[in-house]
């Protein structure tokens, strides 16, 4: 498990040599997301980053032009968010609550405004009002604000998926006053340092005259350019609308061909078979949730994925139910079939002595042993009085986990149901650390 | 089968947020069979804007609350609506653990799923409505979980973010799908201790400050 690179990456087998590629972290964003994405990047404590910033920001500014050519460079990181249909279906309908800042999210922010306000405040009484400065100053954070709400807007659009690109929500995103405010502000800061710079050991009427003369040409590039991009965004959002329509529909298709039509007319035919209707229902219920909401693997790679495949396949053989709910996961190896294979046997057991339709299944991985205990609520027996039959199958599954250095207790009393309980040692042989649980 | 059958006064007043119909009146079926005189239905809603409405209007003793809902999602009604006396309890076809926590953090006093059966549903809107928290199965395994340090240690706000070995316990046959009255005879506790356990680590998980419980939640579904 030793790989080269000591910065663990992503989950799962890493391609070989591919290029990383460093974003910016729109998540965790202070001012742009660049210390953040960085350090993400650089597997090091986003702190750690920060604190460089600012210390080389205190070295003629270089920290702050540092960033600001990060920011302006690095492409902002589009993680989709990948989600079951379902859960996607509902997102977009506004079904579900999205994400929001809350008030401890904005310490940061508060903190590093004030510390820019005591750098302009320090830097005045080093250099007296310099009077390149403040012109410097404003425009800066007018132009932060303005990418910031670039930023903000450019979120916007990736989540929304069904909208029609907007011109005006490029500009302000998902709107709001927050939108307009930062524009406007940002806006104003440019202006407002423009003006000084223009006002600089000149007449008013001087200045009037250029900044007049800037507007007209700015109202005239948006003139000429206005139509353009108005009708490349209209086409731009028709294909895209399409697209994402057509994909959309061709997923649902394949999915309903797949499960639920057939397991309809497998339904109509067996009409009469009551039992065979809800072995098919719950089937199929199940997988559709499994599709629609968790997306829980059912295959043979880890622990919990392997229990509730094999609870599923037990589900359909004996027309039962049963809940599975898993705590800590491990990957499935030989030395944990024995457990596996007792719970199977277990459930098997609710299914064909306990008379309920009903098993609860809890397993639990710890790093030192996996434990899965197996209940239901039928008519129990008393296990000091089994039945010769039933011996033969406690012998299977007691035995069996003894064999491979585990236990397994049976409880039960007549009319109280049964609970078995298995525990398994987990060797510790593969490495130590937590990255396994995974 | 419960034994005492409480002094009950009048019947727990509910208010059933869903937004198919269809369910809505299952639920209201369910209810008046399995729970005649106990609990009332007295309005339903189909989406934020009127269940927040209905909450104000019928002042109920418990909001069935689901999960996803147009207009923000249940938590969306929790978050408009002052808190006041009523609870809620959320009642999901969804498994997602990020759905079922969020619901949970914002506010709801228990989480069952949709497969539940009458009386055990009129059971846990008992529970509910008088100020204990309900847990399945299910959400008792993603507390545990969200709990167990599958998170970073490092993340660990204060001593608020561990469970007590006993807590730990009770959510742990919670989730091997005891009842209430099997806790505490297995723990030889009573229910009442089982209920206090129970309203402390559902606090805990309120109050807990880590965002990493979503997070946690979407990460694990990827996995």
């Amino acid at each position: 498990m030793s790989s080269p690179s000591s910065t663990a990456p992503q989950p799962g087998a890493a391609a070989p040599r591919e290029t990383r590629k460093a974003y910016r972290d729109t998540h965790d964003v202070v001012v742009g997301g660049v210390a953040s994405g960085l350090a993400e990047h650089l597997g090091l404590p986003v702190l750690t980053v920060r604190v460089a910033f600012l210390v080389l920001a205190l070295l003629g500014f270089l920290g702050v032009a540092l960033y600001a050519g990060l920011w302006m460079v690095l492409p902002a990181d589009n993680r989709f968010p990948v989600d079951a249909p379902g859960l996607e279906s509902a997102t977009r309908g506004g079904r579900r609550p999205g994400p929001r800042r809350r008030w401890t999210d904005y310490g940061p922010m508060i903190a590093l405004h004030t510390l820019g306000f005591g750098l302009v405040l320090v830097a005045e009484a080093i250099f007296g009002r310099g009077a390149i400065f403040w012109p410097v100053f404003l425009g800066l954070v007018g132009l932060a604000l303005l990418w910031r709400q670039a930023d903000e807007a450019q979120r916007e659009r990736w989540r929304d998926t069904s909208g029609r690109v907007d011109p005006l929500r490029i500009v302000f995103g998902g709107g709001g006053w927050g939108a307009v405010a930062r524009v406007a502000s940002g806006v104003s800061l440019v202006l407002a340092a423009a003006l000084i710079i223009g006002l600089d050991g000149a007449s008013l009427a001087d200045a009037r005259g250029a900044v007049a003369g800037g507007a007209l040409v700015l109202l005239g590039i948006a003139v000429v350019v206005g139509p353009w991009v108005y009708r490349l965004a209209t086409d731009l959002s028709a294909e895209r609308e399409e697209r994402v329509r057509n994909q959309e529909r061709a997923d649902v298709a394949a999915h309903l061909h797949d499960s639920v039509l057939q397991t309809l007319a497998l339904i109509q035919k067996n009409a009469t078979d009551s039992a065979v209707v809800a072995r098919l229902a719950r089937a199929q219920e199940r997988d559709l949730r499994a599709w629609l909401y968790a997306e829980e693997a059912q295959d043979e790679r880890t622990l919990a994925s392997a229990l509730r495949g094999a609870m599923a396949e037990l589900e359909d053989a004996h027309g039962i139910t049963v809940d599975v709910v898993t705590v800590g996961d491990c990957d499935l190896d030989e030395q944990l079939r024995p457990v596996l294979a007792a719970a199977r046997e277990a459930v098997t057991n609710v299914a064909k002595h306990a008379g309920t339709g009903r098993a609860d299944v809890y397993a639990e991985v710890t790093d030192t042993a996996v434990d899965i205990f197996v209940r239901d609520r039928g008519c129990g027996f008393d296990p000091d009085h089994t039945a010769p039959d039933r011996y033969g199958v406690r012998h299977s599954i007691v035995d069996r986990l003894q064999r491979h250095g585990g236990s397994a207790e049976i409880r039960s009393a007549p009319g109280e149901g049964t609970e078995v309980r298995l525990h398994l040692p987990r060797p510790t042989s593969t490495d130590p650390s937590r990255g396994d649980e995974r | 089968m419960t034994e005492p059958d409480a002094p009950s006064t009048a019947p727990v007043r509910v208010v059933v947020v869903d937004d198919h119909a269809m369910f809505r009146r299952g639920v209201r079926a369910e209810l008046a069979s399995a729970g005649a005189g106990v609990v009332e239905v007295v309005a339903e809603a189909a989406d934020v804007d009127e269940a927040v409405a209905a909450v104000r209007t019928h002042r109920p003793d418990v909001v069935l609350l689901d999960v996803h809902l147009p207009g923000g999602g249940g938590v969306e009604v929790m978050r408009r609506q002052a808190p006041d006396g009523t609870r809620y309890l959320a009642l999901s076809v969804s498994d997602a653990a990020e759905d079922v926590i969020g619901t949970i953090r914002g506010g709801a006093r228990g989480y069952v799923t949709k497969t539940i059966t009458g009386p055990e549903l009129v059971d846990a809107i008992r529970r509910v409505a008088d100020g204990d928290a309900v847990f399945s199965p299910r959400l008792a395994g993603f507390v545990l979980d969200a709990f167990a340090g599958s998170i970073e240690v490092a993340a660990v706000d204060e001593d608020l973010d561990r469970l007590t070995e006993r807590e730990r316990e009770v959510m742990r046959l919670i989730a091997r799908g005891y009842a209430y009255k099997e806790v505490a005879k297995e723990l030889f506790i009573s229910i009442k201790t089982v209920e206090t356990h129970m309203s402390s680590v559902l606090r805990k998980l309120q109050l807990s400050s880590r965002h990493e419980l979503t997070r946690w939640a979407s990460d694990r579904r990827l996995l």
